[in-house]
């Protein structure tokens, strides 16, 4: 085993972030995910002769919108260039990439690492570049199928520096990002459809060496996990290589989730010589102040602002606030539950963070699928505010709720799980069940007390609430 | 007919004369005897012309016809024509058909021109003599042991034996202006974003830009005024007004200033052609004109920047002819790399193949500063040489070519010597400017041609230049022996 402490490792990010726009990077072609195979490929993206591109103007406010959040610099000129290689999925035997000039550079943004401190982690630059399709290898009897839908898709790749030091400081910066992008309304931030990954730069060096050690590259990762796994893996592979007596050699490699390891797709020597070159078909990008200052204007408010402002005006903890602002979509719904419930703040923040978010994680929903509008649950916390029905009853009408059942009023009404308020009716139950268990109540006078408990379960089947008997003992006497 | 102009054609189907029909008729007549001895075709298209035709004749009858509706032209094979194969003059191509129009051609039908046919040309317009076709050289109706020039030879060829009244072409190094020269009509290449390339198969697309052949300025202007216009699809076009081409071709060439470059009338160019060059600029100064000796001083860079250039881009730009989605696929492939390297092996000819070559090792790692970079630098000060010239003159002219057409195989295996022959014309295309050539003499009974270059979108007053020296001179209207 390595001696911990011997080795640090150094990370850097580059992570593809689609961005959501309805048509193409270069075309007009639609970028649905998920429809039949080379459907939404038109004749630039199949790369017929004589087609060329033509920029999507809505992607350079995007990736304006992600330099201005990260306090980069937006290029004011940027440039197309071509990446040259041979794949069958690369309808044009190139990808239309920017390389010397990036549309945004230069910037940072901070990660929270464990016991509350920040740090800083740098970001190279981001660029525009476009997807390329995908290689079918099933079905297809020992051919390969080729489907161009994703061909053409725009693609922010945002480059880290070589900043951060642990698998755990690349899931946060990578959630950062991912919380940022889909702030920034840029990016659906959907892993699983490949809409957000990243490949990983890692290397090792002993503890306090000023120089880098070679580097491998671990391609197109899809999940928080993932990340954490193969960076972990390629660690301890290399720091075992190394102390074995041997060299890290720079190459690229793809993580394998079954086995959680890493394994080499290529070295260096094998790497392909992309001969980049700017894109004759395309104009440079000039942007000047005037853009840059409507996109500002543009930007909603980030998770950092949000999070202060929601421990300043909610008076929520530090870590609800955090929670709260991991996601838009999330800290959207609480502001609306506020909203709905009559301004409680902090009944919404828990009901946000506890019965709904479990009940989302249990059905693997994410929270702008939920079941249960803002608005509804505001109205349910209402009712627990004004007394119509507890807490504990609020969480039976809430599962209710999320299985479709109808609306807090509803499920109350239907089910008749109002609190009784009416003393005369409470009495009238009370009467019943204290008649219809003539030899509990003997046992209890001769001073069973713990007995008062079996009343109160008793009286909850006879659907009244317990508290009513619990506040009232002495009708048992 | 066939030795009336397109602007004659044009009034005789207005007249009633006679019928596009009739005339596209004629046409496809004229092509079906003349053209195996030229072999100026590729495809003819004549039930699709004789529809075109009669589609017109509706339109002159309605009185909604245009100066094209009606008159027959053929396209060089390098724009997209839907439902019609669309070859490059390659092996590669030979099976597609294209499933879209160029911009050009969308622009042309619109005018209700009367595509007859697609013109043989260079492969994928890399040559200077039509003889890197897979379909076979072009012979020059002139002298048909020699060469009609490249790379839009058929498309010259085909106006000088008056097959059409017009044709397309394209000109990246003098693809236009070199075979309009040794085949003695009219060639013009627009300034760089004036046509849009959308739809027109690229070779060099930094370079390349379409233009019309005709055999006098006046129906290049009305071609252009068709084919010229900003196009959305063609991110390099330029958004600006077509200029009404017509409307100043007779404007005085009083006090024009005409600037020679002494780097064009050095060594190496044929007395031939210098007698014809010089004849020319003595009728420009009857006609008012003055002539200024002026200096670029870095025209020797243009050859050799330009073949940096033009295969760099070429390499990229035909990446796509991998035998996966279109055109030719060698057969049984083993593997990826075998179905790469054979399509391509077997589908370009030697020249695509060397220009690839050259392409891909000026892009390398290593060389791209070396040789692409400093290519792009050569390419600004040839562009400042022009951009000083036109401080203080309105027109440049010069030869076109610096011999007359040469024999066929003469400078097949030697391409430097191939590539010295489009020496005068390279440098226009780096700079991006307009020019034109234009029937000036004989040498030897065969053409020489007389290159005119403009300031950027100065394409009217080349055209006025150009047609102002065919009212007082009739070079534009020799015929070719044999097809009087």
């Amino acid at each position: 085993m390595n001696k911990p402490g011997a080795w640090e490792t150094v990370i850097g990010l580059e992570i593809h972030a689609q961005l959501r726009t309805r048509s193409k990077i270069f075309s007009g072609a639609a970028t649905q995910y998920g429809a039949e195979p080379n459907t939404q490929a038109c004749a630039v993206d199949l790369g017929l002769p004589g087609v060329l591109p033509v920029l999507n103007a809505e992607v350079v406010r995007m990736a304006a919108k992600f330099g201005l959040a990260t306090r980069s610099t937006v290029a004011p000129r940027s440039v197309f260039a071509r990446k040259n290689y041979f794949y069958p999925d690369l309808p044009k035997g190139y990808q239309i990439s920017q390389f010397e000039l990036p549309i945004v550079y230069g910037g940072w943004l901070d990660i929270e690492l464990d016991g509350g401190a920040t740090k800083r982690i740098g970001i190279t630059r981001a660029h525009l570049e476009e997807d390329a399709g995908k290689s079918l290898h099933e079905n297809f009897h020992g051919m390969t199928g080729i489907d161009l839908n994703r061909a053409g898709t725009p693609l922010l790749e945002i480059v880290s520096e070589p900043d951060l030091r642990s698998a755990q400081e690349a899931v946060a910066y990578m959630k950062k990002i991912h919380a940022l992008v889909r702030y920034l309304d840029i990016c659906d931030g959907n892993m699983q459809e490949g809409s957000f990954r990243c490949d990983a730069n890692v290397s090792v060096r002993r503890q306090g060496s000023e120089e880098f050690g070679t580097r491998a590259e671990i391609k197109n990762i899809n999940s928080f996990r993932f990340v954490e796994q193969a960076i972990n893996y390629e660690v301890e592979r290399q720091v075992a290589v190394i102390e074995g007596g041997g060299e890290v050699v720079q190459e690229t490699r793809l993580f394998d989730p079954d086995k959680h390891e890493t394994r080499s797709m290529r070295t260096k020597e094998e790497a392909n010589d992309y001969r980049y070159f700017p894109d004759p078909d395309l104009l440079p990008v000039e942007i000047d102040q005037a853009f840059l200052d409507a996109v500002a204007a543009t930007l909603p408010e980030l998770p950092e602002a949000r999070r202060q402002r929601f421990i300043d005006a909610y008076g929520l903890s530090a870590d609800d606030a955090s929670v709260l602002t991991a996601s838009r979509e999330q800290a959207d719904y609480f502001e609306a539950t506020v909203d709905a419930s009559g301004g409680q703040d902090k009944l919404s923040a828990n009901w946000v963070m506890g019965e709904l978010s479990g009940a989302l994680n249990k059905a693997g929903m994410d929270i702008s699928d939920s079941p249960v509008s803002a608005a509804e649950l505001g109205v349910l916390l209402q009712r627990i505010e004004d007394g119509t029905i507890s807490g504990r009853i609020a969480k039976q009408v809430f599962q209710d709720m999320f299985n479709g059942e109808g609306s807090a009023d509803a499920i109350i009404e239907n089910k008749g799980l109002k609190q009784i308020s009416d003393s005369s009716a409470i009495e009238g139950v009370v009467k019943e069940v204290i008649e219809n268990h003539p030899k509990q109540l003997e046992q209890y006078r001769n001073g069973q007390t713990r007995l008062l408990g079996y009343f109160a379960i008793r009286n909850r089947s006879t659907s009244c609430c317990a508290s009513c008997l619990m506040h009232d003992p002495a009708s048992l006497r | 007919m066939h030795q009336k102009t397109l602007v004659e054609l044009a009034a005789g189907l207005r007249q009633g004369e006679f019928s596009s029909v009739e005339l596209t008729r004629a046409c496809l007549e004229r092509v079906g005897r003349l053209d195996e001895q030229l072999n100026c075709f590729i495809t003819v298209t004549g039930e699709q012309a004789l529809a075109q035709a009669q589609a017109a004749d509706a339109r002159l009858q309605s009185g909604e016809a245009g100066p094209l509706t009606g008159i027959p032209f053929a396209h060089k094979d390098i724009f997209c024509t839907h439902g019609v194969k669309t070859s490059c003059g390659s092996k590669m191509l030979d099976s597609f058909i294209a499933p879209y129009d160029a911009t050009v051609t969308q622009q042309l039908n619109m005018a209700g021109a009367v595509m007859i046919g697609k013109t043989n040309m260079d492969e994928f317009a890399m040559g200077s003599s039509n003889e890197t076709s897979y379909y076979g050289p072009v012979n020059n109706p002139w002298d048909v042991q020699r060469v009609p020039g490249g790379s839009s030879g058929g498309s010259a060829a085909a106006v000088a034996a008056r097959l059409v009244p017009a044709s397309t072409g394209t000109d990246t190094g003098g693809s236009i202006r070199q075979p309009a020269a040794l085949c003695g009509v009219t060639g013009l290449k627009p300034t760089y974003g004036r046509v849009s390339r959308y739809g027109m198969i690229a070779f060099a697309s930094s370079l390349d830009q379409g233009g019309p052949f005709t055999r006098t300025a006046a129906d290049a202007a009305i071609m252009l005024g068709a084919m010229a216009g900003f196009d959305v699809r063609d991110s390099t076009s330029v958004d600006r007004p077509v200029d009404d081409y017509r409307a100043g071709l007779d404007h005085s060439l009083e006090g024009l200033k005409i600037g020679l470059p002494q780097e064009f009338l050095g060594a190496g160019l044929d007395s031939g052609v210098a007698d014809a060059v010089t004849a020319a600029l003595a009728e420009y100064e009857k006609l008012g004109a003055t002539l200024v000796d002026i200096s670029l001083p870095n025209a020797a860079l243009a050859v050799p920047t330009y073949y940096v250039v033009a295969p760099a881009e070429c390499s990229s730009n035909l990446s796509r002819m991998d035998g996966v989605r279109f055109g030719y696929r060698a057969s049984d492939p083993q593997d990826l790399e075998d179905l790469y390297t054979r399509s391509r092996g077997e589908g370009f000819g030697p020249e695509v193949k060397r220009r690839i070559m050259i392409g891909t090792y000026v892009l390398s790692a290593g060389y791209y500063d070396a040789y692409y970079l400093k290519a792009q630098q050569a390419r600004r000060l040839i562009r400042e040489d022009f951009l000083k010239a036109f401080e203080t003159v309105d027109v440049i002219m010069g030869p076109t070519t610096p011999t007359p057409a040469f024999r066929l195989g003469e400078k097949a295996d030697d391409p430097v010597t191939m590539y010295l022959s489009d020496i005068y014309t390279i440098a226009v295309n780096l700079a991006g400017l307009p020019g034109m050539s234009i029937p000036a003499g004989l040498s030897d009974g065969l053409p020489v041609g007389l290159q005119v270059i403009g300031d950027y979108f100065a394409e009217a007053r080349l055209l006025n230049v150009a047609h102002r020296f065919q009212q007082v001179t009739d070079w534009h209207e020799q015929t070719p022996p044999g097809y009087e």
